[in-house]
């Protein structure tokens, strides 16, 4: 069998669906996050496959290795407003936040 | 295969990114002089702030008119566009540094990191600049990224209060979902044209062999990720939280800043992707294709009706003032309907009115927060009496929200009606027309509370005194609020050269 573009675009729209998935369907703060990273490297393997079998070029790959980058950063950020939440709230269910007036 | 077709950058060229590279020093001394103070006088990354603020803002006049200056190797554009929205961005973040600099929510006396809030606020004003003038996938994502990153420490900034904690976590995981949701978008664009940058990707569609249905969904995914920025329905579920929960100098500039920035970006991707431009007979067919003046009317008529109606039953000021900026997002959108330049220059000079006018309205609840401690309506009766300047300069910002006539509001407002009505789309003027009606009366309530209402017996009449700063601020975005609503020609002509400059620059 030969590996081919869709064989990539299938993997990614998986991997993506599955992010979004765990992004509704979870409570806790932290899997949440790890659906969005789902979905980041859902991208990066649509941009690197891209980049082999369209551009034929480097463009894609390098957004990729900028993506990983931010993803950890935002990474960084998110998970420090969630133990701020640890310690405000005494939870990281993110539906038990509720002080805000709906 | 060629691998690296980047051009050598010129260094030449990076001195029309001057604004940009000094507000980023700016940051980093700022921050290391809070560090080599250990944050106990935080006078000095704002002192810091304050003049990297105003150079860059020099530097920036200096540049009103760079022509179209391509930079970074085609990543980044400096043009008439980027250079309005510079100035926009600059100022709105040196009134925010000024502002907090009064606020009780960021400098009383039980607050953490103070001086770190000045180089924040730097920082952000920096990666906004970069939104309106990026011309690549790559640097479209890092500066909204940017942006993102600092908001979403901005948010939480008063991180022992539940209220900052709540909204902070808020828009971190709706801006992670939607970044990313945007990010597999651009993927997709990037894979149908085979390109990174926006003119590379227009030839790529108007070479004619992508797919509708994959266009269609690619540019519904980008949508959903800059609608997030720019907070319009349905990506707008964060935006009432954490204008209510951030502290108030913070919701401030959310409400003005990366708002505009979304829209500057916006702008730039959409028109030159996929609007009419030298070459207008063959791309004509791009937006029919994804009927995307359908699909942004019923988004923007979607967007002004729901903040103005939720708006209506909001008792919290600030709470109000979100829902708010919602509907003005719906406004806006109407210039983006039919992507014509006329509709694009009303945006801009919306923008500027806009940032005048929501700055006002929302730095006088700073004002007041600073002696209440609340933004409920029923503390604001009586307020008219008690900071009479303040309240007068209040109701000008109110009115020239809900555009009523002698103000900037109705200018701007009247603009974007022409942008839709020049193309028969009279419904969705209609639609505005009606909520500008609804508008007017939850902005009058505030108006009522303060002067009309009578205060209860014995309650506190007492004269507040506002910091001398603030008057001067209030006066500052009062009187362009009513200025321009009589001498508005100078700035739409501003505005239209802007656009102009990007139209025909590319």
């Amino acid at each position: 069998m030969n590996v081919g573009l869709p064989h990539f675009l299938t993997v990614s729209a998986a991997l993506f669906s599955l992010g979004l998935f765990a992004v509704m369907s979870r409570r806790n703060a932290v899997g949440i996050l790890m659906g969005v990273e789902l979905m980041l490297n859902a991208a990066n393997i649509n941009f690197v496959a891209f980049s082999r079998y369209v551009q034929h070029g480097i463009d894609g790959q390098l957004m990729a290795a900028f993506v990983i980058v931010l993803a950890a950063a935002e990474a960084a950020v998110a998970l420090a407003i969630v133990l701020a939440m640890f310690r405000n709230f005494g939870t990281v269910h993110a539906d038990a936040v509720q002080s805000l007036k709906r | 295969m060629e691998l690296l077709n980047i051009n050598i950058p010129d260094w030449a060229d990076l001195a029309w990114w001057l604004p940009e590279a000094i507000l980023c020093g700016t940051f980093l001394v700022a921050l290391l002089a809070d560090l080599v103070v250990r944050g106990r006088r935080p006078w000095l990354p704002f002192a810091v702030s304050v003049a990297g603020l105003v150079t860059a803002g020099a530097y920036a006049v200096a540049a009103l008119d760079p022509g179209t200056r391509t930079i970074l190797g085609d990543l980044v554009v400096v043009d008439g566009l980027a250079a309005y929205f510079r100035l926009l961005f600059i100022f709105v973040g040196l009134v925010t540094v000024l502002f907090a600099w009064t606020a009780e929510e960021i400098m009383g006396r039980t607050r953490e990191n103070k001086g770190e809030f000045f180089a924040l606020t730097v920082l952000m004003t920096a990666a906004m600049c970069v939104m309106a003038e990026a011309k690549d996938l790559l640097m479209l994502y890092l500066s909204m990224e940017a942006v993102g990153i600092v908001s979403y420490v901005m948010a939480g900034y008063m991180r022992t209060s539940l209220r900052s904690t709540e909204a902070s976590l808020k828009y971190v995981i709706f801006g992670a979902v939607s970044s990313a949701i945007m990010l597999y978008g651009l993927s997709l664009l990037y894979g149908m044209t085979g390109s990174m940058q926006f003119d590379g990707i227009r030839a790529g569609l108007m070479g004619g062999q992508v797919d509708d249905f994959g266009l269609l969904v690619a540019v519904i995914l980008v949508i959903a990720g800059m609608s997030y920025k720019i907070a319009a329905v349905p990506f707008h579920y964060w935006a009432p939280d954490v204008y209510e929960g951030a502290p108030t100098p913070v919701s401030a500039l959310f409400s003005v800043g990366p708002k505009a920035a979304g829209f500057a970006l916006m702008i730039r991707f959409f028109y030159t992707t996929l609007a009419a431009g030298p070459d207008a007979a063959g791309s004509a067919g791009l937006v029919q294709q994804i009927n995307w003046p359908l699909l942004i009317a019923v988004m923007s008529a979607v967007t002004m009706t729901y903040g103005n109606l939720v708006a209506l039953r909001q008792l919290n000021v600030k709470r109000m003032l979100a829902y708010s900026s919602i509907a003005h997002v719906g406004y806006l959108l109407m210039g983006f309907v039919l992507l014509t330049e006329t509709g694009l220059q009303a945006i801009l000079f919306y923008l500027l009115v806009y940032a005048l006018m929501n700055l006002g309205a929302f730095l006088f609840v700073v004002a007041i927060n600073n002696h209440l401690r609340s933004e409920h309506l029923d503390d604001y009766v009586g307020l008219g009496f008690r900071a009479p300047w303040a309240g007068v300069m209040m109701v000008v910002f109110l009115a020239s929200l809900t555009g009523v006539p002698p103000f900037a509001g109705f200018v701007g407002k009247w603009y974007l009606f022409i942008a839709v009505m020049d193309k028969q789309w009279f419904w969705l003027a209609i639609i505005a027309a009606l909520n500008s009606v609804v508008s007017l009366y939850y902005y009058f309530r505030v108006v009522k509370a303060m002067f009309l209402t009578r205060p209860a017996e014995g309650a506190n009449l007492s004269p507040l005194k506002l910091h001398w700063l603030q008057y001067v601020l209030l006066a500052v975005l009062a009187i362009p609020t009513l200025g321009l609503g009589l001498f508005f020609g100078q700035f739409t002509g501003l505005a239209d050269r802007a656009i102009l400059m990007m139209t025909t620059g590319f």
